[in-house]
């Protein structure tokens, strides 16, 4: 980044710098009185990381502004603060990504991949961990109604979604049209996914009569629960891109359509992506809305235009809530954790499509 | 010849002009009218509701007397996971974009993409087996030392399944939101605007303050506003984590409860008229969500010169 | 270069991808183990029958689904467990052609049914008697015997610790811990709850003075947790919480034994069924092979454990064509047989509905028929 490289390196000639072993030292002072702090309160390892991350964050800014001043001072506090940021967060992530992998993983067997739940009934689980067998039955059903359901609400929303954020971001002028689009589609995100299902549910019922469940109409739903997420991400990537880019190509003769398409879009394109990754990652998980629009399935279907369909989501919640087997939930619990982590890796996987396409289509910059 | 071939392009790119205006036209309209739908859908299934007879209604005392309690459960659960997630979320996101090496940076950006799409189900099942458990012995010590709180009232939850962990969870569920929109933000600010703060012998943090986060501000809270959609409507998490019930002061005694999980819950179950009281809770859950945002719009529209296409 | 890199990597991925989703198979048991149906398939009947309704007939439905295949490889039955109420709204939208629920129609669900099923309405039927069990978490106590007094005073929160006088004075013998009880309740509304406080209601009037409904008495705070699951696990990780369930999930809890009568009951299949004999049927404005039952709360019978709660399925008496009476009525007879039971029970450990309930179920379904 270009900033690094302006980062002053250190020079004889200065003063007022402070050597970089102070630090260690401060951090060394903190951790020990942080240790003596929390022995106060009862020794244990929490409050003493508590203690000492405060003493450093204090001891380390009012050292730094001692010896070098203030403004040296509030970039150090800054920086403390921005690493402490990320330290925090990144425990709880950690925390539950080792849960899903610590129990996800035993249940991540060839037959959980490739077999569906069709025949499996709660005595086969009960005879499973009677004789410590392995356990029966898969998620594959799960898999094919996940990657269906989503390929279509992402078709569905996706093309609506950036045109809409296109429209709004090149086309419009700020006219009433526009910020009725903008505010309601702010007011989209606030949709209760429940209340997604139960409109797709009704709107089908109503035209081709009722209790009609498919895969169509829960991607429907979700596309409900997409188009604003994608607008929205897609809008802010689309303003940020700078008004010379568009000047200069108007400036060739290149018609709006063709600048839109080969010079916003491409400048655009890895904060579109990730936005929309955001928001297939948003509904791929949803568990309410399928639960009321595709039904329950067992065994595996194909066709998302016709019978019902199970999605991963909705594995893992009847799972875990009604097991297979009510008396030996062992293996419906092994079941669930595994298919969290199947979603988890697919949604890897869609992600890294994500980035390589907007590798491929992404001008060359300095970045 | 060559004239000719200009007259050609340019005749085909006025229709693809008009064709593709129309589209994106046609697109936004697509949007006020399914938005549109649902509400009409909303409205018309939570009718029943406004001619019921109070004594119906669950509680006993009619629709506002039910809905208020969980209303401000609702606010309370977002508003924690905002109050976490936000400075938490910017902290990441600098960390990414300007302190972090490149490499190790990439990579960073991809984990927190990933974690937004951990499902909900997955993060209640952690929150009620792993972080719940964690954070009742925190309690425990908060309401002995921090009681005349009313935030922290005693006697603290046994299990910890109580709003603040919800709203911790939440937190934890918008974090990669927050993060991740920031993230390419600060990405986009002008090279020129940071490297004439730092030719001006700014300080990283100078730079950032002077010239990222203005330019970023509107960005930010559209980021917060994205997450703070997700954490009003969150169903799973909240119906697995928190142990609901009256309102109470106290975020560390089981009590409170959310909209979405209010009708997650009791949703299975109802039909008729207590059917029309959750999808009536449901609108009221869209109206917070309304007014967050006209003031969320408000805010932004003060900062509108930094966009780039204005 | 590194285009190509890419390239690469999105071939493997897509590749992956293909593979992954080309050779799955719905044959996730061995066909040998499939045991129980070797007997010649009796009829053949072909085509899909829906169902939706209480999540809580998931595990038992499943059991169903599978024997009733294995016998008519032809017909599917798919059920979606939205819940009762779910379940029988979709049943009178005629979204569905049966409907498991918690509970039996209502009056006015019944008139309802009418519309959609022909002059004679729908039929519930019995399906199977799940018990409810008072669960505890108590380190060294396993069985304890509790009046229904006791147990609504203590699920209201007025009996606070394990060494209350109350419970004291019913268990002679047992060394009662000083601990503080917490009580764990169902946070969704449920067919448990309902039939759990309706027992407290009928049988403890002066401790339990309540509106019985599916959902927990908001007026007392308590610890809950959503399912079944939920409330078992929590009450297992919590010392001293007493909770209700449906027996099969019990595990390892203490459990209570009932105050019937002047002697303590233990919760057993047959115990279950003991109460579901003695209930009156709903005779007033049903049809005549109805078979809605009012369970007696209150009974003094001997052996009979009160807090059970019967899961029905709902047919139409009428169908629009003869295929989907054919269907409902092999699928019917399926449930209620001797077969269908004891599958039930094996995988979901529920109590099997009595022979005589099985005779008069059994002419229930041989009555359903084609509309005129």
């Amino acid at each position: 980044m270009a900033n690094a490289t302006l980062t002053p390196r250190r020079s004889q000639l200065t003063k007022g710098r402070m050597p970089t072993y102070t630090l260690w030292v401060v951090l060394a002072a903190s951790i020990v009185v942080g240790a003596a702090l929390a022995a106060l309160v009862g020794f244990s390892l929490v409050p003493w990381a508590i203690f000492s991350a405060i003493l450093f964050i204090v001891a380390g800014t009012a050292v730094s502004a001692a010896i070098e001043g203030e403004r040296k001072a509030k970039n150090r506090l800054a920086l403390f603060l921005v690493y402490g940021a990320f330290l925090i967060a990144l425990l709880p992530l950690l925390s539950v990504i080792w849960t899903v992998l610590e129990r996800g993983v035993p249940g991540l067997t060839y037959n959980f991949l490739f077999t569906s739940m069709n025949g499996v009934t709660g005595a086969i689980d009960n005879q499973v961990v009677a004789e410590g067998t392995p356990v029966l039955g898969g998620a594959y059903h799960a898999i094919v109604g996940t990657l269906q359901i989503t390929l279509w609400a992402t078709l569905i929303s996706v093309p609506i979604g950036l045109l809409a954020a296109i429209y709004l971001v090149e086309y419009s002028t700020g006219g009433r049209l526009a910020r009725a689009i903008t505010f309601f589609v702010d007011v989209m995100t606030g949709i209760p996914s429940i209340v997604a299902g139960l409109f797709a549910a009704a709107l089908f019922g109503q035209l081709f009569g009722p209790g009609t469940r498919t895969g169509f109409v829960a991607a429907v739903a979700l596309s409900v629960l997409m188009v604003p997420v994608v607008v929205r991400s897609t809008e802010e990537m689309l303003k940020i891109v700078p008004n010379e880019l568009r000047e200069a190509a108007y400036a060739l003769g290149v018609r709006k359509w063709r600048t839109i398409t080969r010079v916003v879009i491409p400048t655009a394109i890895s904060g579109i992506a990730s936005g929309v990754t955001l928001a297939i990652a948003r509904v791929i998980g949803e568990t309410a809305p399928i639960l009321v629009t595709a039904g329950f399935a067992r065994s595996i279907n194909w066709n998302v235009f016709g019978d019902w369909m199970s999605t991963l989501p909705t594995f893992i919640y009847y799972q875990i809530l009604t097991p297979t087997s009510p008396t030996a939930t062992d293996p419906s619990t092994q079941r669930a954790w595994a298919a969290a982590l199947v979603l988890i890796i697919m949604v890897m996987l869609l992600n890294l499509a994500a980035r390589l396409i907007a590798r491929l289509f992404a001008p060359k910059t300095s970045r | 010849m060559s004239t000719n071939a200009l007259k050609r392009t340019g005749g085909a790119g006025e229709s693809g002009d008009k064709i593709f205006s129309g589209a994106s036209l046609a697109a936004g309209c697509l949007i006020l009218a399914a938005l549109f739908s649902v509400a009409v859908f909303l409205i018309v299934e939570a009718l029943p509701v406004l001619g019921a007879d109070p004594s119906d209604i669950t509680g006993g005392e009619g629709f506002l007397t039910y809905i208020f309690p969980i209303v401000l459960g609702t606010v309370i659960a977002a508003a924690i996971a905002l109050l976490i997630a936000t400075p938490l979320g910017i902290g990441v996101a600098l960390f990414i974009s300007h302190y972090a090496p490149r490499r190790f940076a990439q990579g960073l950006g991809y984990v927190i993409d990933l974690l937004a799409a951990i499902p909900s189900v997955v993060y209640g099942a952690w929150g009620y087996a792993v972080l719940a458990p964690q954070l009742a012995i925190a309690y425990a010590w908060l309401a002995a030392n921090a009681g005349w709180l009313p935030i922290f009232e005693g006697p603290a939850s046994q299990t910890g399944r109580t709003m603040l962990t919800a709203g911790i969870v939440l937190a934890v569920m918008v974090l990669p939101i927050i993060t991740s929109l920031s993230r390419e933000i600060f990405l986009q600010t002008p090279t020129l605007h940071e490297e004439a703060a730092l030719a001006m012998g700014a300080t990283r943090w100078e730079m950032i303050t002077m010239a990222v986060l203005p330019f970023a501000r509107p960005g930010i809270i559209s980021a917060a506003m994205l997450g703070l959609g997700r954490a009003l409507g969150e169903t799973m998490a909240v119906a697995l984590v928190l142990s609901g019930g009256a309102l109470t002061a106290s975020l560390i005694k089981s009590g409170n409860q959310t909209i979405a999980a209010e009708i997650a819950l009791n949703f299975p179950e109802a039909f008729g008229l207590r059917l029309s009281e959750l999808i009536a809770a449901g609108l009221v859950l869209f109206l917070i969500t309304l007014a967050v945002n006209i003031v969320a719009r408000w805010i932004i529209s003060r900062h509108k010169e930094f966009s780039g296409a204005n | 270069m590194k285009a190509l890199r890419f390239g690469r990597a999105a071939a493997v991925i897509s590749v992956a991808a293909l593979a992954l989703t080309a050779c799955g198979s719905d044959n996730a048991v061995d066909s040998g183990t499939e045991g129980g149906s070797s007997a010649a398939p009796e009829s053949t009947v072909s085509g899909t029958l829906t169902g939706a309704g209480a999540s809580s007939q998931q595990a038992a439905m499943t059991a169903w689904q599978a024997g009733f295949e294995g016998l008519n490889p032809e017909a599917t039955v798919q059920y979606s467990p939205d819940g009762s109420g779910a379940g029988r709204e979709a049943f009178l939208a005629q979204g569905v052609q049966f409907a498991g629920s918690d509970a039996y129609l209502d009056d006015e669900e019944y008139e309802a049914s009418k519309e959609i099923c022909g002059p004679d309405g729908a039929i519930n039927i019995p399906a199977y008697v799940s018990p409810i069990a008072v669960a505890f978490n108590v380190p060294g106590v396993e069985e304890l015997n509790l009046d229904a007094a006791t147990i609504a005073s203590i699920f209201k929160g007025e009996v606070s610790n394990w060494n209350d006088e109350a419970i004291a004075a019913q268990n002679e013998g047992v060394e009662l811990p000083d601990l503080p009880i917490t009580v764990v309740h169902r946070a969704d509304e449920s067919g448990t709850t309902e039939n759990f406080v309706e027992y407290l209601a009928a049988a403890a009037p002066e401790q339990w003075t309540y509106e019985v409904s599916g959902d927990w008495p908001a007026d007392i705070v308590a610890e809950n947790a959503q399912g079944t699951n939920g409330v078992v696990s929590t009450t297992s990780s919590t010392e001293g919480a007493i909770t209700y369930t449906d027996a099969s999930a019990v595990g390892d809890l203490g459990q209570a034994l009932v105050k019937v009568g002047e002697e303590y009951v233990a919760l057993s299949p047959e115990a279950a069924s003991r109460a579901v004999e003695v209930a009156t049927p709903v005779d007033e404005g049903r049809n005549d092979v109805d078979m809605s039952l009012d369970l007696e709360r209150d009974t003094t019978e001997s052996g009979a454990y009160p807090i059970v709660l019967i899961s029905y399925h709902l047919y139409c008496t009428t169908y629009e064509d003869q295929e989907t009476v054919d269907l409902v009525k092999a699928f019917g007879s399926y449930v209620i047989s001797e077969e269908g039971q004891q599958d039930a029970a094996d995988s979901a450990g529920n109590a099997p509905i009595s022979e005589t309930l099985r005779e008069q179920a059994q002419e229930a379904i041989d009555s359903i028929q084609v509309a005129s």
